[in-house]
């Protein structure tokens, strides 16, 4: 996130004065918890308390946002900032694996330990053989599984591509072809939006819902998330396109794009091992 | 059972061995006990080790940890000692001047791999005992257990016995307002009995949430997770009653969900299980008649404080925002088939469980009259065991 | 060890402390949110520690005296999940950021507004967590430990506590990566990783702990969420889900989570016995290894809390044999410690009280934890009071003993001020007692049969409840004069010069006391 009109590199390290963002993120995050338990309450409230938790989240990442590229851009941050965003942005993409471990983890286990050992129970469940793909013994439901080589194929093709141009544009920045940045982070951006409008229309298609059994739990589950993380990884890649034709990026100063990128990759390899364990085996 | 207790109750059982006065006693157990002794009233109640056990498993394990505490004991006392030297002779206030050492990697690696192979001692043995405690095969009796929010439903498989066991303490002796017998909390309307030599295997599992089904003396506990089947295994030795508790926290109810083993010898066991079914059959005559509101009322109250007044209360007004109050409620003071279902089937996602498989029909018409004629409830009609019975089907 | 070439703190465009209430709420100095995380947890400590004494005022006597099962089980919840995500953790953390900085000679943490988010958001969350007491159903009483199906039971409260502890978790990873990274990132020249005071050390392992395990708890208490309000099966067998499989998501976090919570005591105690032993930490390298393998060794021993689930006996086994081996690293440093005391020049100082009684206890609470480790004698000892015994030589003998040390050894340099050590010693003494007659019978409680988290109990168990219930109202009684003596030290007291232990040799003590608003902002030459 470094500025191109900066021309030293300080000493010291950059250590901001106070600021009201960090207050007004834990403002904005417990009226969001407190709006989803209205809501859960049956409050009629809940979901305009939630609706402005989400307004001031927003307001305060714009904020927040904003003070960061400013300071960047005011030649604030040394080489030593700019390690310390790398760290930091390392860190939370291993605390990001970490999450999808657990998702993953559930997953292997309800289908090497859970079912069979529901299967083997015949005391409570007489007549229930424990297979994946299951909604479980007391549902009465059968479970059609998405097939692998439909959506989600192309999807998994959709993603690597994204993939494949969002380095491109990487290469293009690092040369300083600005017009093939913003060719690859435009192509990116609408390969996630294609990629998110596919799942929206499987999801509609699908002849489950998440109340249908463990199936239905971790597809959903699973699915949802890293659906979740595409949509985050696509606005954050449209900020990086605007802050491209802003021409915020120099060929050797420009994490914030590559924090990006990297995120991207990371959303890409979570696809990988959902389409391998969720859709195909 | 009595004989069980008394053992454990004595101040004179000390931590590392059982028989007593055979071998010195722990030191610092033996401190603390005199300490705490000489500042209390004579009470003698300060069991210190595990109870007295009644199964081979069990004496295993007692013994396992009796080797274990040692070990520590004498680590500990190790360990304790050169700090207790260093305290003493190393202080600055003695005039001793600090060395400059900073490490020494001989001794370094000599506490590393001693330390190994003392725990490589202690695996052994209990590698062993694993292996025997989960092998639950060759098993002469199997008894399914299941449990409920509080009590424990006993069936023995293959031979169509199927019971409740309730928690027998009184509320009155919890709330202080009677004495606490001698086996308080620790006492069920109807024991599980079980013959004595044989080894029974336990298969559990739960209708609500989590239960641990529990005996100490048996050297039994095991988790009872509904939708799943588990098991384990013990061979009783001698005659007894042998009590335990759920161990798991599984609601209000918790500490009242008591285990009560009677261990009985082979032949009173085959007596008991002939008697079991003569009880059931005349159960089944007493469902087919029909009563007055009055008897079912009377009837329904006992079923009500054992079953219900946990969380409905005894008030029947619930606790709100928890348990609904019966006391003027839709369902209570409605339609008789509604009330009927609920108490039936339960009402699933909630603490409501399902009593259908779990009360005799008799008892289900009792509890669900006394509901609807009790408190601000005035219906004044009756529900019959056969209308139950319909309902079932 | 350290020798620091002359410190540049002044001529920074803003050296003086903003004042007013601002300072504290948009803070980004390391030192300022290091003291609002310090006060939070003191006072969460005696929230949590009043809900103790309720809970032993119940369990004073059989029967039921004070309160019905219900709000008790609600006590014993809360007062876990409080003392845990409310009490140490954010002490170790208000330690992390006001020590961390000082002890590898950085200006700041390397996200000062991160930094103060990661405060912030505690407060959010321990309002959402207490408010659970006054909503309709009540707050939490399904264990901290939070299982399902129990967990799916409860009313609107159980939400709110999830969300809370989402709160708590987003809290800890930020306050974890912006730890790592300082570490990694913002040491001074010269303060190579193997010249790192431990304390540090073990606070790198831990934010990297948190980071790994924060991120699955958050999994498994969503998980709990969707059971509750929009209709999965993750936990329900109907649904082919598994009550279970909750137990090995939530202990998976849980169990790091234990060593989250001690190692960075370790560090604590790490620091204070070379200081009033006037020599240097025995085994420095081997401390730094052991912490590492104790950090690794706590991911694969997560299924020892579940020995009693019935899993296949060569799954018990494995659990067994890896929880056992845990006593490798941590008996290195117990000895490493007790070297460091062998041949030094020893004074009695009230944090050495505290880090002697720490090697002490704690070493009681390890042998309970390896007759835990053995499966046969766990089946017997699992959910009793042996395991409250065990688990409270661990945390409060342990960590909490530590972090009180640790503020004793500390407030000269944060305040300026000496602590009355008369005082202190008092505290001392009077916790060290208090602790040992509450929580050493419990031992003998939970051998006995006593299960734990029950409002009421046998006959046979009255007379050592009794005694844990003195022990607990003189050990929470104390804990005034905690209070008190900070509080004192605060406001005032003899100055403290910059080093007030001779022993003392890292980084902070180069500095005045109490340490400038902004400290090593041209970075410290380390030689």
């Amino acid at each position: 996130m470094q500025s191109p009109t900066q021309t030293h590199h300080t000493d010291v390290y950059y250590v901001p004065s106070s600021s009201i963002w960090p207050i007004v993120g834990s403002i904005a995050l417990l009226t969001l918890a407190a709006g989803f338990v209205l809501y859960l309450g049956k409050v009629a409230a809940g979901p305009y308390v939630m609706g402005a938790g989400v307004a001031i989240l927003a307001t305060m990442l714009f904020g927040w946002f904003s003070t960061v590229i400013k300071e960047s851009l005011a030649g604030k941050y040394s080489d030593q900032v700019d390690t310390s965003f790398r760290w930091g942005m390392a860190w939370f993409i291993f605390s990001e694996v970490a999450f999808f471990s657990g998702l993953f983890g559930a997953l292997f286990y309800v289908r090497l330990i859970t079912l069979p050992s529901l299967g083997h129970a015949d005391l409570v469940w007489p007549n229930f053989e424990g297979v994946w793909p299951s909604a479980g013994p007391g549902l009465n439901k059968t479970i059609t599984p998405v097939g692998a080589w439909g959506i989600p194929a192309l999807n998994t093709l959709i993603l690597l591509s994204s993939g494949a141009t969002v380095t491109w544009a990487h290469w293009g920045l690092q040369k300083g072809r600005q017009a093939q940045l913003k060719l690859g982070l435009a192509l990116t951006v609408l390969l996630g939006a294609l990629f998110l409008g596919l799942q929206i229309h499987e999801y509609a298609e699908a002849a489950f819902s998440i109340r249908d059994g463990i199936f239905g739990a971790l597809f959903y589950m699973l699915t949802g998330f890293h659906g979740f993380h595409v949509l985050l990884g696509t606005v954050m890649l449209t900020i990086i396109l605007l802050r491209a034709m802003a021409g915020h990026f120099t060929p050797d100063r420009h994490f914030a794009f590559e924090a990006v990128a990297w995120y991207w990759h990371f959303v890409d390899v979570v696809w990988l091992l959902l389409f391998v364990f969720v859709y195909w085996i | 059972m009595a004989q069980n207790l008394r053992s454990n109750r004595q101040v004179s059982v000390c931590l590392p061995c059982r028989a007593v006065g055979s071998r010195p006693a722990s030191a610092p157990a033996l401190l603390f006990l005199s300490l705490l002794t000489s500042a209390l009233p004579a009470r003698a109640d300060y069991a210190v080790n595990l109870q007295t056990p009644a199964t081979g498993l069990a004496n295993q394990v007692y013994d396992l940890h009796t080797l274990i505490v040692w070990i520590c004991f004498v680590i500990f006392i190790i360990v304790l000692v050169p700090m207790g030297v260093a305290l003493v002779r190393h202080r600055k206030s003695a005039g001793h001047e600090p060395a400059k050492f900073h490490h020494n990697t001989l001794v370094e690696w000599i506490w590393t791999i001693i330390p190994v192979l003392i725990l490589v001692s202690m695996a052994w043995p209990a590698t062993q005992l694993v292996v025997q405690m989960k092998d639950t095969s060759k098993e002469d009796l199997t008894i399914k257990i299941t449990g409920r929010q509080w009590k424990w439903e006993y069936e023995y498989l293959g031979d169509g016995i199927r019971f409740i066991s309730n928690s027998a303490t009184s509320n009155e002796q919890i709330a202080g307002k009677q004495q606490k017998n001698e086996h308080y909390l620790l006492e069920v309307d109807k024991p599980l009995v079980v013959p004595t030599g044989r080894k029974v295997r336990i298969v559990l599992t739960a209708a609500d949430v989590i239960h641990t089904w529990w005996v100490p003396a048996l050297g039994v506990k095991q988790d009872a997770i509904p939708g799943f089947i588990r098991d384990a295994w013990f061979k009783v030795e001698q005659p007894g009653t042998y009590r335990g508790q759920c161990a798991e926290l599984c609601g209000v109810g918790h500490a009242y969900m008591p285990v009560v083993v009677e261990a009985v010898p082979p032949q009173q066991f085959a007596t008991w299980m002939q008697d079991q079914k003569t009880q059931l059959a005349a159960a089944e005559e007493a469902s087919g008649k029909t009563y007055s509101l009055d008897e079912l009322k009377a009837r329904g109250e006992k079923v009500y404080a054992a079953n219900c007044a946990a969380c409905h209360q005894p008030t029947g007004m619930g606790i709100s925002g928890a348990f609904p109050a019966l006391s003027g409620s839709k369902i209570a003071t409605g339609d008789k088939a509604g009330h009927m279902d609920i108490v039936l089937h339960g009402k699933p996602g909630t603490a409501m469980a399902a009593f259908g498989p779990q009360l005799s029909n008799l008892d289900l018409a009792a509890v669900i009259t006394y509901e609807r004629n009790s408190w601000n409830n005035k219906v004044g009609d009756a529900v019959q065991p056969s209308e139950i019975a319909a309902r079932k089907k | 060890m350290y020798t620091a070439t002359a410190t540049d703190t002044h001529g920074h465009d803003h050296e003086h402390a903003p004042t007013g209430i601002m300072r504290w709420i948009a803070s980004t100095n390391h030192k300022d949110i290091g003291t609002l995380y310090l006060w939070f947890s003191l006072f969460m400590f005696f929230f949590a520690g009043t809900l103790a004494m309720m809970i032993r005022a119940e369990l004073f006597q059989p029967g039921l005296q004070l309160f019905q099962p219900g709000f008790f089980n609600q006590l014993t919840t809360m007062h876990g999940l409080i003392m845990i995500f409310g009490a140490i953790m954010p002490a170790l953390v208000g330690f992390a950021n006001w020590q961390i900085p000082l002890m590898i000679g950085a200006s700041d943490m390397a996200f000062p507004r991160m930094n103060n988010w990661s405060f912030w958001l505690l407060p959010a969350a321990g309002l959402l967590l207490i408010s659970t007491f006054f909503v309709p159903g009540g707050s939490i009483g399904g264990g901290w430990t939070m299982y399902p199906p129990l967990f799916i039971q409860g009313g609107i409260g159980y939400d709110m506590a999830i969300l809370s502890v989402h709160l708590m978790g987003i809290s800890s990873i930020m306050g974890a990566i912006n730890i790592i990274t300082t570490v990694l990132n913002m040491r001074a020249p010269g303060m190579t990783l193997m010249k790192m005071p431990l304390f540090v050390w073990t606070w790198f392992i831990t934010a990297f702990l948190l980071i790994a395990v924060m991120p699955v708890l958050a999994c498994a208490i969503t998980m709990l969420l969707t059971d509750r309000n929009f209709g999965t099966h993750f936990f329900d067998a109907a649904g082919g889900g598994d009550a279970v499989m909750y137990q090995h998501l939530f202990w998976f976090f849980g169990h790091p989570e234990v060593y989250i919570m001690i190692l960075p005591a370790f560090g604590i105690i790490s620091t204070i016995i070379p200081t009033f032993s006037r020599k240097p930490l025995f085994g420095y390298v081997s401390m730094v290894y052991a912490v590492a393998s104790i950090a690794f060794l706590s991911f694969i021993v997560w299924a020892h809390h579940m020995f009693t689930t019935g899993m296949p006996v060569a799954g018990q086994l494995f659990f067994m044999y890896t929880t056992m081996l845990i006593a490798v690293p941590t008996g290195v440093k117990v000895f490493n410690w007790i070297s460091t005391l062998w041949r030094g020049a020893i004074t009695f100082e009230t944090p050495m009280l505290f880090a002697l009684a720490f090697v002490i206890l704690f070493a009681i609470g390890g042998f309970s934890g390896l007759v835990l480790a053995l499966v046969p004698v766990d089946i017997q000892l699992q959910d009793t009071y042996y395991v409250v015994a065990h688990f409270h030589y661990v945390l409060f003998s342990g960590s909490a003993m530590a972090i009180m040390g640790g503020v004793y050894y500390w407030l000269p340099k944060w305040t300026g001020h000496m602590y009355d050590e008369r005082l202190g010693k008092i505290h001392f003494w009077l916790t060290a007692i208090a602790f040992n007659i509450t929580f050493f019978p419990m031992h003998f409680l939970g051998l006995a049969g006593m299960p734990r988290r029950i409002p009421d109990y046998a006959l046979q168990f009255a007379d050592f409840n009794m005694i844990a219930s003195i022990g607990g109202f003189l050990l929470g009684a104390s804990q005034l004069l905690f209070l008190y003596t900070v509080v004192k030290c605060v406001r005032g007291g003899a100055p403290a010069p910059a080093r007030p232990w001779d022993g003392a040799d890292t980084l902070e003590w180069t500095l005045p006391s109490p340490a400038p608003y902004h400290s090593f902002v041209t970075p410290p030459l380390v030689k």
